[in-house]
């Protein structure tokens, strides 16, 4: 053709200059500046990060992993998940099985078993616990149990071509059931009571602040590598796919895509990422119990989202520190008011801020130099 | 055998046929001529036979309402077929058939005289090589336009691909040359769901472009359409005829007129009538079921 070259857009990279600056700064801050200011700083000092901080911090850092999670399959493709808190405690469970056994024969009982199995007088170690002493193979159920179930459970739904509310209230029930199941005895997941008590991680012992404080950093890297990853994707053309079987699935087969392979990829991997925040929650506050698997958790961690903005990798994350900080604060100062908040807080972002906080700074942002432009 | 018994035999046979009239023929075939030593490729279509799409006998009922009642239909290589009929005379949803969006409940789909179209899922539907605009324009909203024809770009599908996918130059180049085809170079940074409704259209039928397909189906294509934009339209088609297969279902007549060869009229699910614009107008049932006096 002989017509004037058009000039196409180019993808935009990975992060901008200043996006590669503030993750460095992000870096640096994890890496370096709170372990400094925790263990370093005396704690009579300003400066001083008390260990309540790391461990509150270190737990929303953790969620903000399920918020960005939740963001790619809710906020890119579409699809709300009301069941992402059971990939959560599964990767949990993994973990505290791995730390009960670390235990040895410190328990209460003073026996080679967990103390819950020996409770119900069982002399052997259940079939499931057959990898529970290997690390190695912890880190490895960690993200293929969660992987499994979503994989299995997604291919299901998705070849059905369940969409919508219909996929979201399944969602909630499998998460139901299975806090059910985790509940009895003769599960082996110690019921009730789940895990606790842990006393050391790779024979180092849980309870120090030093401990914790690489939890915390492990925790820190773990997010930023997460964030990275989620960008990549969704930059790629995988990820403008994504976006397309939101806005018009239709489109998307009849484009010659075949929408089950996406949606169960990207389902998989944010299955998976809760099971590595799972994993990293439970040794920071010391117990997994199947509550962790309640339909609540689950509805939270879609909040997060919606609050800080869907379809925006940043506004996840700041969605997971606002609610989260609330309500440590909350739940101290008035505790019965707590769940009032959060309804309203849901309600309010869905009627006022479709696009979360976010989506009101962008707004802001833009009347601000509407307002300025007007002035000049 | 008697020749009296040869000539009652002959006769019942009349009588059977007449009772009983051929379910073949309603479809040409082309001939057999080239059926001979000639290797079936597997996805690739095959025209020897002189027709690129085969329907026969198709039905298909949504809660006992005949939506598509034994139609048998079928289109040339290089073929822009006009499909015009009242409304639920089952246009769309006999696309929705051709597609795979839709299973028939009886008769044949082909594609080529070897690809039985049944057999397969709209993904692979498309990526054999029918492409399809709906009625409603549908785009994606929240890309560009620039990926909204990235995306409909003829290439491996599968999520690996995509992940690592990069557009080379001669990708490039054919996108560039469908953006100025449909007339949005200007637009091209722009997100499709600011485009007007004409556009819309427009981006759509550059994202079919873009799948290269062989056979195009077309929903009413130009409606909406500002006079202009419908002229465009109609350049366009009757330069892609001869490359590519069209089947372009509208309501508008002078629009049809410009463009069509045959045209098909559609009613109640079945063929009503076929020829050229003027011969169809000239019918008297078309007349009745569609154009009105």
């Amino acid at each position: 053709m002989s017509s004037n070259p058009v000039s196409l857009p180019s993808h935009p990279p990975l992060l901008s200059r200043t996006g590669w600056a503030a993750f460095l700064v992000a870096l640096i801050v994890v890496c370096a500046v709170a372990p400094v200011l925790n263990l370093l700083v005396p704690s009579e000092s300003i400066f001083h990060l008390s260990d309540y901080g790391v461990g509150l911090v270190g737990r929303i850092m953790c969620y903000t992993i399920c918020a960005l999670a939740m963001d790619l399959i809710w906020g890119f493709t579409g699809i709300l998940s009301l069941g992402h808190g059971l990939f959560f405690a599964l990767g949990g469970y993994a973990m505290g099985m791995y730390l009960m056994r670390q235990i040895g024969t410190d328990g209460n009982y003073k026996s080679e078993l967990p103390d819950f199995m020996v409770f119900l007088d069982w002399k052997e170690l259940p079939w499931h616990w057959t990898f529970s002493d290997s690390f190695i193979a912890t880190l490895f159920l960690i993200i293929a149990v969660p992987g499994l179930v979503a994989f299995v459970f997604g291919y299901f739904a998705f070849r059905s071509r369940i969409k919508g509310v219909y996929f979201s209230i399944i969602t909630q029930a499998m998460t139901f059931a299975a806090m059910l199941l985790f509940f009895r005895n003769e599960t082996g997941f110690g019921g009730n009571n789940g895990f606790t008590d842990f006393k050391r991680i790779l024979d180092i012992p849980i309870a120090t602040p030093e401990m914790r404080m690489t939890l915390f950093v492990l925790t820190g890297v773990t997010l930023l590598g997460f964030f990275l990853m989620a960008r990549w994707l969704i930059n790629s053309k995988f990820g403008r796919v994504l976006q397309a079987v939101r806005d018009a699935e239709t489109r998307v087969m009849f484009s010659g895509y075949n929408p089950l392979g996406y949606k169960l990829t990207i389902w998989t991997i944010s299955a998976m990422m809760c099971g590595v925040a799972g994993a990293l929650y439970v040794p920071q506050v010391g117990i997994i119990n199947p509550g962790e698997m309640s339909p609540a958790n689950s509805i939270e961690i879609a909040i997060w989202a919606a609050v800080g903005g869907r379809a925006t990798l940043i506004g996840p994350i700041l969605g997971a520190f606002i609610v989260s900080g609330a309500k440590s604060w909350l739940t101290v100062a008035y505790p019965e008011f707590w769940l009032y908040f959060l309804g309203a807080l849901f309600i309010g972002v869905t009627l006022f801020l479709p696009d979360g906080v976010v989506g009101l700074v962008k707004r802001l942002a833009k009347t601000a130099s509407a307002k300025s432009g007007d002035k000049a | 055998m008697t020749p009296e018994l040869m000539e009652q035999n002959a006769r019942h046979l009349d009588a059977y046929r007449a009772a009983h009239p051929a379910k073949t023929g309603n479809t040409e075939s082309g001939g057999r001529s080239a059926a001979f030593s000639r290797l079936a490729v597997p996805g690739e279509v095959d025209i020897t036979h002189g027709r690129i799409l085969y329907l026969e006998d198709v039905s298909v009922s949504f809660d006992g309402f005949k939506a598509i009642n034994q139609l048998s239909l079928d289109i040339a290589p290089g073929e822009l077929r006009c499909i015009i009929g009242p409304n639920g005379a089952g246009k769309t949803t006999m696309m929705d058939i051709i597609t795979g969006k839709t299973r028939p409940d009886a008769g044949r789909v082909f594609f080529g005289s070897t690809i039985d179209l049944l057999r397969y899922k709209e993904a692979e539907i498309a990526q054999m090589g029918i492409g399809r605009k709906f009625q409603k324009p549908t785009v994606f909203e929240q890309l560009t336009v620039f990926e909204n024809l990235e995306l409909a770009l003829k290439t491996n599908k599968a999520v690996t691909q995509s992940m690592l996918f990069k557009l080379d130059s001669v990708q490039s180049d054919r996108l560039a040359e469908v953006l100025h085809t449909i007339h949005l170079a200007d637009s091209v940074s722009r997100q499709a769901g600011f485009l007007s409704h004409g556009q819309k259209q427009w981006l759509e039928i550059g994202m079919l472009l873009m799948q290269d397909p062989k056979l195009l189906l077309l929903d009413e294509p130009v409606a909406g359409m500002t006079d202009e934009e419908t002229e465009r339209t109609a350049e366009l088609f009757l330069s892609l005829k001869g490359k590519h297969s069209l089947m372009v279902v509208e309501h508008d007549m002078s629009f049809i007129n410009t463009i069509s060869d045959i045209v098909t009229v559609l009613c109640d699910g079945s063929v009503l009538a076929q020829g050229t614009l003027a011969q169809v107008q000239a019918d008297e049932r078309v007349i009745e079921v569609y154009l009105g006096r």
